[in-house]
């Protein structure tokens, strides 16, 4: 059964089209201040991709920020939910989601099937989030795929103890003015994002294989910083930031009705 | 929308609702104009101990009922940030900051409360109203008692049964000095076999929501509670929540809930999201959930056991001391889990309240027990009950869809 799933997300749009579990076809783009453009750019870039017609989708499930805005979805679920099934299906032993996009994080807590048992999010607030690592990214005059590899040569981390992302920007300002290295402070950075994550896991309850899934998945810095504190592997499966796409065309699969 | 059989209205039209707003404005027009009617005012925190002042022919004004006016009128941002100008924190209660914010600029959906004559402030609910009323008894110098309410961490000892009723005492002795006159212990008597009826009148309302489908829910009974707060001890109290519970015991009978297709039951945790409660309650009607009971609203009856009604002045100071606030979280676990079966539940929503901090702390604790005996899934709204700056509709839809679909699951 060929099945489609959009994730909007706060920064990037995801998609993909799976025939049970193979994958047809996958996209990312930035989703930009219209979401119901984007679901419709990333349908039809994927209805390019596997040379297929809409109506041989069965069924199409949105999910993420923007879920609601794509209006010729079947269905929408949670990207809780999706997240979930997507990292069960990458990594069939995952109990333990750890999931940081862009403007949010959250742990997510699964059965051996797979199913949520229980998820906690981040409050308020852009610590600790993908929008974090950005801003921080824009002060240290460096782009998000530096930031990982740099982070690595830090030697020791610098504190950073703001929990508040323009504070910790005017902190990450005041460490650059003292001369703090570049990669100790995004060693730092990489830290404080990790200590919030791990607070948050360890809320939800913490049950190891640890996989973690969203856009921040790509920092390596991030991954190590978070092994480190957990003292626990992380797995970071592949096509990672499509977790939530990929979770929802399986879903898809399972409720062929929702057509 | 389904409609009553005979009437025609639709399903959630109660008659009780008008007759509710009626005895609201008369309560709060008399009390603006107490002095042309020669009555003194007093302002009295949620939990405090009213009885006495009603027996006295006081009138009795609540700043947190005023801040939760504030909040469903969607005013509680402009007055937080009077407050904040003034240099209170942020990270104050927005009751108080609200209130602070009122009074100093007569804000608000009712233009400021009237000006107290006298403040009773009992710290059973939280630590806050100390400075708070302290701050009031400064501004409008006025004479202020504090009814000391010491935690009951695991038992009510002797020791503290002593130290309450020797206050009650003072209570009173309080009351005389400031009315210059001695206090009617027979209108006591009275009025607080009306306020025990009261509160066992409001129980049975809240029992109601037993029923399946529910006839009315949390976001009712928030709304209903301000009677047992602000009045209890006074017969139209009990008028009203007797016409109260024979309409919903009518809806009962002929089946009438409150949400269309009632699929599952939820109960609710802390104070309400005043400002986002339409909101909230259609969010939930939507996904076919409705909110049968909350462990605020019972609140104001959960004591009554404790209260002697032939002795209400000698047994008033354990039932203000054992209040829900005031005890420690594993008592209210206990009461949790109690509601939980009682009402039938099929999960918990919990609203961690940024401004009330004795409330939402030991939620995460309460969350884990819950789970741990009863296997429910609990879902956790980070927001605040005035201050709307602290409200992300984004997030809060994100976690009860993400909520439904694990209750679904099951």
């Amino acid at each position: 059964m060929i099945t489609c799933g959009i994730d909007i997300g706060s920064v990037t749009a995801k998609g993909v089209i799976m025939d049970e579990n193979n994958l047809l076809a996958t996209t990312i783009q930035f989703t930009g201040y219209n979401a119901g453009t984007a679901g419709e750019t990333v349908l039809q870039k994927l209805l390019g991709q596997a040379g297929l017609k809409r109506e041989q989708i069965v069924a199409l499930i949105a999910t993420g920020y923007g879920r609601n805005s794509v209006d010729f979805a079947d269905k929408t679920l949670s990207e809780i939910i999706c997240h979930g099934a997507g990292a069960h299906f990458a990594i069939p032993t995952a109990r333990t989601v750890i999931d940081i996009g862009g403007q949010d994080s959250k742990v997510i807590l699964l059965s051996d099937a797979g199913q949520v048992l229980n998820f906690v999010m981040n409050d308020k607030c852009a610590a600790g989030t993908g929008r974090f690592l950005e801003v921080m990214a824009r002060a240290l005059e460096t782009d998000l795929d530096g930031f990982g590899q740099l982070s690595l040569k830090g030697s020791t981390p610098a504190a950073i103890s703001s929990t508040c992302t323009v504070f910790a920007e005017s902190e990450v300002i005041s460490l650059v003015a003292k001369g703090e290295s570049r990669e100790n402070i995004i060693a730092g950075i990489h830290r404080s994002i990790a200590a919030r994550t791990v607070a948050m896991a360890n809320r939800v309850g913490l049950i190891p294989d640890i996989v973690m899934t969203g856009g921040v998945s790509r920092n390596i810095g991030v991954i190590q910083a978070l092994e480190k504190l957990l003292n626990l592997p992380v797995t970071v499966p592949e096509n990672a930031q499509l977790t939530g796409a990929i979770g929802a065309a399986l879903l898809a699969q399972r409720a062929p009705n929702v057509a | 929308m389904k409609k009553h059989k005979t009437s025609g209205k639709p399903a959630y039209y109660m008659e009780s609702v008008p007759k509710m707003k009626k005895i609201m404005r008369n309560y709060y027009l008399k009390a603006k104009y107490a002095r042309y009617l020669g009555k003194k005012v007093a302002w009295i925190t949620s939990g405090g101990p009213v009885e006495p002042l009603i027996a006295m022919g006081i009138i009795p004004v609540y700043p947190e009922n005023h801040g939760a006016m504030i909040g469903v009128s969607h005013t509680g941002v402009e007055l937080c940030e009077v407050a904040e100008g003034m240099g209170y924190s942020g990270d104050l209660c927005s009751y108080a900051r609200a209130d602070i914010g009122a009074s100093e600029t007569g804000g608000g959906p009712i233009g400021g409360l009237p000006k107290p004559d006298m403040l009773i402030c009992c710290n059973n609910i939280c630590g806050t109203v100390l400075k708070w009323y302290e701050i009031q008894a400064r501004k409008f110098q006025v004479p202020l008692f504090i009814l000391d309410t010491p935690f009951v961490h695991t038992e009510f000892t002797k020791e503290a049964k002593t130290y309450v009723d020797r206050q009650v005492k003072d209570y009173i002795r309080f009351l005389e000095t400031a009315m210059k006159k001695k206090f009617p212990y027979d209108k006591m008597n009275v009025v607080g076999k009306r306020s025990v009826e009261a509160m066992r009148l409001w129980q049975q309302v809240l029992n109601t929501a037993t029923a399946k489908p529910a006839p009315f829910t949390a976001f009712d009974a928030f709304f209903h509670l301000a009677l047992i707060v602000t009045l209890r001890g006074t017969k139209t109290v009990l008028r009203y929540y007797r016409f109260l519970l024979d309409e919903l015991n009518q809806r009962v009978e002929k089946g009438i809930g409150m949400v269309e297709n009632e699929q599952y039951r939820f109960l609710w945790d802390n104070l309400p999201i005043w400002h986002r409660m339409r909101w909230l309650s259609r969010a939930f009607a939507a996904r076919n959930a409705a909110l049968v009971a909350d462990t605020y609203t019972s609140a104001w009856c959960g004591t009554v056991d404790n209260i002697d009604e032939n002795d209400f002045l000698g047994s008033m100071g354990e039932a203000y001391t054992r209040i829900y606030l005031n005890i420690g979280v594993d008592q209210m676990a206990e009461k949790v889990l109690n509601m939980i079966d009682k009402y039938d539940v099929d999960g918990l929503v919990m609203h961690s309240n940024r401004s009330c901090k004795p409330y939402s702390f030991g939620q995460y604790d309460i969350q884990r027990i819950v789970q741990r005996e009863r296997g429910l899934p609990v879902l956790i709204l980070e927001s605040d009950m005035v201050d709307a700056r602290k409200f992300s509709e984004g997030q809060v839809e994100t976690r009860i869809d993400a909520f439904m679909e694990m209750v679904g699951q099951k």
